[in-house]
């Protein structure tokens, strides 16, 4: 028993226990209000035991958790000024340095601290949100066991806390979510703290006083998730070199990357340079998983509904003003994807809306409509109906837009019209066998579809090529239309007209729901997407026997008519790869769906190739004139 | 995105409770030319982003405003951003606790140390044992902590309890208030009011009935003063009759 209570030097050391609650209380008040008039030794020696942190004896975690006792009782007693050594030494105590009592006994103080004044109220709630990350040596033991039982029962305090302090003082809240955006790691800190940090605004949201800065955080969140996927470098995708136009589909083998790497100079593909070290990607990678996991507890709670639309507003707001968002946008899509009834529909009604009035600026609307095509294209979850009904709006607005009299192929003027056409030439590329197979469907969209293709504005021209050869083809293939002219574009991506329709931003070229090339959300997001290989084109009767992988396609069919006998589950994709499937035989044209950069990103980010996650997707150009 | 507003104060007129007041102001809100097309949306927004916070104009703390344009036509100002400044007339309901001031508040925390009190559900105050007059007594009765006149047996102050204090110092940037129950006219309101009716009667009337409306009382301890007048109209009848 080293350090005793200095006012009592006859006690002995059995007499300990037997003070009282309010005698310690009142002797720390003696204390404290004994350096007014001069006599400060008791005071230092309380601050000696406030400092005293690292490899703490039983006995020394004793006295400090009956001094933070007593002193959340003589809080009132305590002085800016006189007693500013002790405030400094309170607030920079960390309680993940301390067992539950020990920390329990400072979340206390700091409580009654901030309650008895409002000059201590910013200091707390500081001191508590800087309670969100632990020390730094502590960062590496967050995995273990322990680290994580820490974890869970300083966090437990720290917004118990917030609670109590909100209880008594109504406005703290307010005063909080300014702190703890002020608060916020910077991509400089070590990333586990900004992940941990992240974690806790998050908990802030679904917690007690989620209610009052909820929204916030949310939306805190996502900017902070948009600030590091603009971090990464999308450098390549400025590149101008099209003429070869080789693109992969989708994610790749790595030893086909490493062959491949010397022939296609046109190939435009993430360089390693521009990615800032992989660090940053694997950040983002983990606070979006963090995020989705967020999102799932949500929907679990019954909330998400409600969340959903601080998303939409941040995604309004942050991610489409964004120029190309690369991952962030898949935060929308695996909500989308936990309620497919009421958040999938609300996405894409908002969009559309967007896309629909005039007073919205062009580059909103091109980019706007661009997502929504991405979308109703890539979501497994969205019935055929539903897609339908988004793209009869689409279809419903060129048509109107079709019958204003200035209508001569003038890409920049008609910006907006061409990026519809494309949009649902692009949604046709992936559901048209489905549209097919319900005749009220071809009627009503299809039909119209001659319409406005044929239109004086001509997108087939001017729209992206890749995209119109693949319409054609698969149209061709269903006979819906026949096009007099022939549209020969070699291969192209991209032709001269698609990029002045698309300006300098390149919308033409946007397809933000492309597949996601981060490891851990990608793992996420795949039993929900539409891969290109799983789609069914119109024109490859010979696939259908070939796999008999219900994919996407069958199901979306399955609403409308009752056949379902090739029906599987979300492990198509990897029964796929398993065929084996050379897709050399394939007599088909330049399948140049996506703007994915062809290097396995799983392979980069995740540090290591651990399972195939290919899609083998690999398509040469056909050469053969018949293929168009 | 509105740039600065200026107002003047016009008539202010006190409410009943003090620290409340309802003021007509005249009002000039500069609007961002980007929000030319919803007008009535930015000005809301930019009011609203005054709520519960303090005023240096005012000199209060505004809880709520009621609005309108008073004229279609708008003066544009001259520069970068064409801003252009909208006149209103305004109804505004301000909270402006001075030192001195008597206030009512709700106590939601009580200790030896201290009492909490949260007036209005937005602001808190707190009223330190060194403030709290030698009246009353802290006592833990069935593990409830509460303050005990020595005097007056009945004007208890607990959890609960709707107090009258006086402010010491307010502070305006986190509305919080320093108060004090140093005064004798400070306590529980039930307790204050009821005191003021009834203390003749209190006077005559000696120890019989007196038993009987202690336990009455209890049951209405903690209520609003506006139920509780109510109810000492009936209690004053109910012993009439007995006499």
């Amino acid at each position: 028993m080293g350090l005793e209570l200095p006012k009592y030097p006859e006690m002995e050391e059995d007499n300990f226990v037997n003070f009282t609650d309010s005698e310690i209380v009142s002797h720390v008040k003696d204390a404290l209000t004994s350096v007014l008039s001069g006599d400060s030794n008791s005071y230092n020696q309380l601050v000696a035991v406030m400092h005293h942190s690292k490899r703490l004896a039983p006995d020394e975690v004793a006295l400090l958790e009956t001094t933070l006792k007593a002193l959340g009782g003589a809080v009132s007693c305590i002085d800016t000024t006189l007693h500013d050594s002790l405030l400094s030494a309170i607030f920079s105590m960390s309680m993940w340095n301390y067992g539950p009592h020990v920390a329990d006994a400072l979340a206390e103080l700091i409580v009654s601290l901030a309650i008895s004044n409002g000059k201590y109220l910013d200091l707390c709630l500081g001191m508590l949100v800087s309670n969100f990350t632990p020390p730094p040596y502590f960062l590496d033991k967050l995995k273990l066991p322990r680290g994580l039982e820490r974890k869970g029962q300083v966090l437990s305090l720290v917004h118990a806390a917030f609670k109590k302090i909100s209880d008594y003082i109504p406005l703290a809240p307010l005063r909080l979510s300014n702190i703890v955006l002020q608060g916020m790691p910077t991509i400089y800190h070590k990333d586990r703290a900004i992940v941990i940090y992240v974690e806790n605004m998050l908990k802030l949201e679904s917690g007690e006083i989620g209610e009052l800065v909820g929204s916030t955080m949310l939306m805190a969140v996502v900017d902070q998730l948009i600030e590091l996927d603009l971090e990464i470098g999308w450098d390549a995708i400025l590149q101008d070199d099209f003429s070869k136009g080789i693109f992969e589909m989708e994610l790749e083998d790595v030893d086909e990357v490493e062959e491949s790497a010397e022939q296609d100079t046109g190939e435009f593909r993430l360089s390693r340079k521009s990615l800032a070290g992989n660090s940053i990607a694997e950040l983002l990678d983990n606070l979006l998983v963090l995020t989705f996991e967020h999102l799932e507890s949500c929907e679990r709670a019954g909330r998400l509904a409600k969340v959903f639309e601080t998303l939409l507003q941040s995604f309004q707001i942050t991610v489409m003003s964004a120029y190309k968002s690369k991952f962030t946008q898949f935060v929308m899509f695996y909500a989308c994807a936990l309620d497919p009834d009421y958040c999938g529909m609300r996405f894409a009604t908002m969009l559309a809306d967007l896309f629909v009035q005039d007073s919205h600026p062009q580059p909103i609307r091109m980019s706007a409509v661009a997502y929504l095509a991405s979308y109703l294209s890539r979501a497994k979850f969205l019935s055929a109906s539903r897609i339908s009904s988004m793209l009869k709006r689409l279809v419903d607005w060129c048509l109107e837009y079709g019958k204003t009299p200035d209508g001569d192929i003038n890409p920049n003027a008609h910006r907006v019209f061409y990026s519809g056409c494309q949009a649902i030439m692009y949604v046709l590329c992936f559901r048209m066998k489905v549209f097919m197979d319900v005749p009220r469907l071809k009627m009503q969209l299809l039909m119209p579809m001659e319409q406005i293709l044929k239109h004086k504005l001509n997108p087939l021209k001017v729209c992206l090529p890749s995209v119109v050869e693949e319409f054609l083809l698969q149209s061709k293939a269903a006979c819906l239309f026949t096009v007099s002219k022939t549209f020969v574009f070699d291969g192209l991506l991209e032709s001269e007209l698609s990029r002045a329709f698309g300006g300098l931003e390149r919308l033409d070229t946007f397809f933000p729901f492309d597949p996601c090339l981060l490891k851990r959300c990608d793992s996420f997001i795949r039993p929900m997407f539409v891969f290109w290989s799983m789609v069914k084109p119109t024109y490859d009767d010979a696939y259908d026997d070939d796999n008999d992988d219900g994919s996407s396609d069958d199901e979306l069919i399955q609403d409308f008519v009752n056949e379902n006998e090739d029906i599987m589950d979300d492990g198509v994709a990897r029964s796929f790869d398993e065929q084996g499937l050379d897709l050399d035989e394939f007599d088909c044209a330049l399948k140049k769906m996506s703007i994915t950069p062809k290097n396995g990103f799983s392979y980069k980010f995740g540090g290591g190739f651990q399972e195939p996650t290919r899609m083998p997707c690999r398509i040469r150009p056909s050469t053969s004139p018949e293929s168009l | 995105m509105l740039k600065s507003s200026s107002f003047s104060l016009g008539h202010q007129s006190q409410l009943k409770m003090k620290g409340l007041s309802v003021a007509d102001a005249d009002l000039v809100v500069y609007v961002h030319p980007s929000k030319s097309r919803k007008v009535s949306q930015a000005i809301l927004r930019e009011l609203s982003s005054l709520l519960f916070k303090f005023n240096e104009a005012f000199d209060g703390v505004l809880l709520a405003y009621d609005v309108n344009i008073q004229d279609k036509q708008a003066k544009i100002l001259s520069g970068v951003h064409p801003y252009f400044g909208l006149r209103l007339k305004a109804n505004l309901l301000l909270f402006s606790p001075k030192s001195d001031m008597l206030l009512e508040g709700k106590v939601v925390k009580l200790s030896q140390e201290s009492i909490h009190v949260i007036i209005l559900g937005f602001s808190s105050a707190i009223i330190t044992a060194q403030n709290i007059r030698g009246e009353f007594k802290y006592k833990t009765k069935d593990e409830e902590e509460l303050f005990a006149s020595r005097s007056h047996k009945r004007h208890v102050i607990k959890v609960g309890t709707m107090i009258r204090f006086l402010v010491k110092s307010f502070d305006e940037e986190i509305l919080h208030i320093i108060g004090s129950l140093m005064p004798a006219h400070t306590g529980s309101i039930c307790w204050l009011d009821w005191n003021l009716e009834e203390i003749s009667e209190f006077d005559r009337s000696a120890t019989k009935s007196r038993g009987r409306e202690w336990q009455e009382d209890k049951t209405f301890e903690g209520t609003t003063p506006l139920s509780y007048n109510n109810h000492i109209k009936k209690s004053k009848k109910h012993r009439i009759t007995e006499d």
